[in-house]
């Protein structure tokens, strides 16, 4: 019988530790399937965050470091520095990438790291028990925000993408989600332009994926995709913030 | 040559080509040197947005299996110290470079020895060790620079240059080793791309399971055992007729010997012991001398840290007395002279 869906080659056997409805495995896959078609797995080395996905190293088949909490853009700055013909990917969570880990994260950035960024927004630490992220929204409620997010005195969420998109050395800062197939499509080829960016030397690359936390959202698999297109989506807007190719043809 | 510059270049020499480092007084002139130098030979100098950075960039490019190093002083180790404690966790290798000034909190920037406590046991959360050199002269940091990159190759561990902000900025002649040769390590483990060659690697410090991470730091241990068994360094002087012993490492050995030297000149038969390596410590040396010995005096440019590890290697067989200066203060021969005068001065 002819085989007609297959597991991609850069994701191991091993089984993924996240919670149904969980929207990490899509992305995964996504990275994945980038690192496969571009043929690039014997030398791609991963990054993993602290959060959800830290067991990221387990789940890709290409060699992987386990950074400590929002530093994966530096170890990855060492790894691209030290190994100049490879590919480095980081993939982290919103607490990682726009907390503990923003200095990182805006200077890998502004020095136009040679490096991919996958950037998994779920407005929630997810790993932790659900507590208040740097992208909660307004009003939300979460274990450390037990009334709701009040900008008062908890400030306001960070939109990544927006912000690193005046920095000169962003070769590509672009949101995406996954809740449908379209979307599906487009969070793939957004993040295999990611890749292509590096081999390409182009700088510092951010695909963000507007992600689902069903578990600690505390709604259904099903809800939490509606909960992310009703109020995700109109607070982070989906779209390409920065191209340099794009600006490029715009001259 | 000075210091920090002699220190800069011998780890360029010993092949390091990676620094990542974050301007900070009085270690400056290694960055200064590294960044001048690595461009032309093809390395890579990087001044990071911030120690934490540094020492991350250093566990990523050490990950990928190159000798990799930072440098900084005092406030900015305390910095690093969550990616020290990674980078032992990780067993990755890597030189770390603390030219110490005065503290606590932003403290000073003259010289100091009040990081012995952090560089011997908390340079990060978790059990763990780093091998510690306290070289005293500019030729010592350049040679120790050497074996620290090669010992931290052999173990799989974070080595340390203890030095201070006097021998930072001291200028003094140095002749760099002319063959030098790595060691061979093996570096299998490095996460360098797989290249379809191998099953993927993975450089990590987290374990979940209680038993599984126990083990893996009781193995640890052992290798600390071997580093202990193999590495330790010192330099014991006039011990073997010595009534009483001054202990001291780093700039500090310097003074103490010019005041043992004043001291044997009044007639008092005074030895001196000057450790190396703090980290291992020689232990063995000062439980042999102390059989033979009346007494102790430990001098350091702090409240007294080492005086620690020379009280446990005596074990109360004699006594042991500390002077120290803090803040950046260094102790005088004369001073030093009359703490030696002191200790031994029921025997007059």
């Amino acid at each position: 019988m002819a085989i007609v869906f297959e597991k991609p080659k850069a994701l191991t056997d091993a089984v993924l530790h996240y919670c149904p409805g969980c929207t990490h495995g899509i992305i995964h896959r996504l990275v994945a399937e980038a690192i496969d078609e571009l043929g690039i797995e014997g030398r791609t080395i991963g990054v993993a965050p602290v959060g959800c996905a830290v067991m990221a190293y387990n789940y890709f088949a290409c060699d992987m470091v386990e950074a400590a909490h929002g530093r994966a853009p530096a170890v990855a700055t060492g790894l691209r520095r030290a190994l100049p013909d490879s590919v480095v990917f980081t993939y982290q969570g919103d607490g990682d990438l726009a907390a503990i880990g923003t200095a990182e994260t805006v200077h890998a950035a502004t020095r136009g790291e040679n490096i991919t960024v996958i950037f998994v927004n779920n407005c929630i630490y997810g790993m932790t028990g659900g507590q208040m992220a740097p992208t909660t929204l307004p009003g939300q409620i979460t274990q450390t925000t037990p009334y709701g997010r009040d900008t008062a005195t908890a400030g306001f969420p960070i939109r990544m993408c927006e912000m690193l998109s005046t920095l000169d050395g962003v070769a590509l800062a672009q949101r995406v989600t996954v809740d449908s197939v379209p979307h599906v499509k487009e969070a793939k080829k957004a993040i295999q332009k990611a890749f292509q960016n590096q081999l390409d030397h182009k700088g510092f690359s951010i695909v963000e994926v507007l992600s689902t936390c069903p578990t600690n959202w505390g709604l259904t698999p099903i809800e939490a995709m509606q909960w992310l297109r009703d109020n995700m989506i109109p607070y982070y807007p989906l779209g390409v913030y920065k191209d340099k190719d794009a600006q490029k043809e715009e001259k | 040559m000075k210091g920090n510059e002699a220190l800069a270049e011998a780890a360029i020499r010993a092949g390091c080509r990676h620094f990542f480092g974050y301007p900070i007084t009085p270690q400056t002139e290694v960055s200064a040197y590294m960044a001048k130098r690595m461009p032309k030979i093809g390395g890579t100098y990087l001044q990071a947005e911030s120690e934490i950075a540094a020492i991350n960039m250093v566990l990523g490019a050490a990950s990928a299996g190159v000798r990799a190093m930072t440098s900084s002083s005092s406030p900015g180790i305390s910095l690093k110290s969550e990616g020290i404690s990674y980078i032992a966790g990780s067993d990755l290798p890597c030189l770390i470079i603390n030219v110490m000034r005065g503290g606590p909190g932003l403290g000073g920037i003259q010289p100091s020895q009040a990081d012995y406590w952090q560089a011997t046991r908390a340079s990060g959360h978790g059990d763990f060790q780093n091998i510690v050199f306290a070289p005293s002269t500019v030729q010592e940091m350049v040679d120790l620079t050497f074996q620290a990159f090669d010992l931290a190759d052999k173990y799989r561990m974070p080595a340390m240059m203890l030095a201070d902000g006097m021998l930072g900025q001291m200028m003094e002649p140095v002749s760099f080793p002319e063959d030098y040769t790595p060691i061979q390590a093996d570096k299998s483990w490095a996460t360098n791309g797989h290249q379809n060659k191998r099953p993927h690697n993975i450089v990590n410090s987290l374990y979940l399971q209680a038993d599984e991470l126990e083990q893996l730091v009781v193995d640890r241990f052992a290798r600390y055992e071997q580093v202990k068994q193999n590495e330790v360094l010192v330099e014991c002087e006039n011990t073997e007729d010595a009534d009483y012993i001054v202990v001291a490492y780093g700039a500090t050995a310097r003074i103490a010997k010019a005041a043992v030297k004043a001291a044997r000149e009044k007639g008092l038969k005074i030895g001196c012991i000057r450790p190396i390596t703090v980290w291992p410590f020689p232990t063995e040396e000062i439980a042999a001398a102390a059989e033979g010995c009346k007494g102790f005096l430990c001098v350091e440019m702090s409240m007294g840290q080492m005086v620690d590890d020379v009280r446990l290697a005596v074990n109360g067989k004699v006594p042991v007395s500390f002077f120290g200066r803090t803040g950046g203060v260094i102790p005088t021969p004369a001073e030093v002279l009359g703490e030696i005068e002191k200790m031994a001065g029921g025997d007059r």
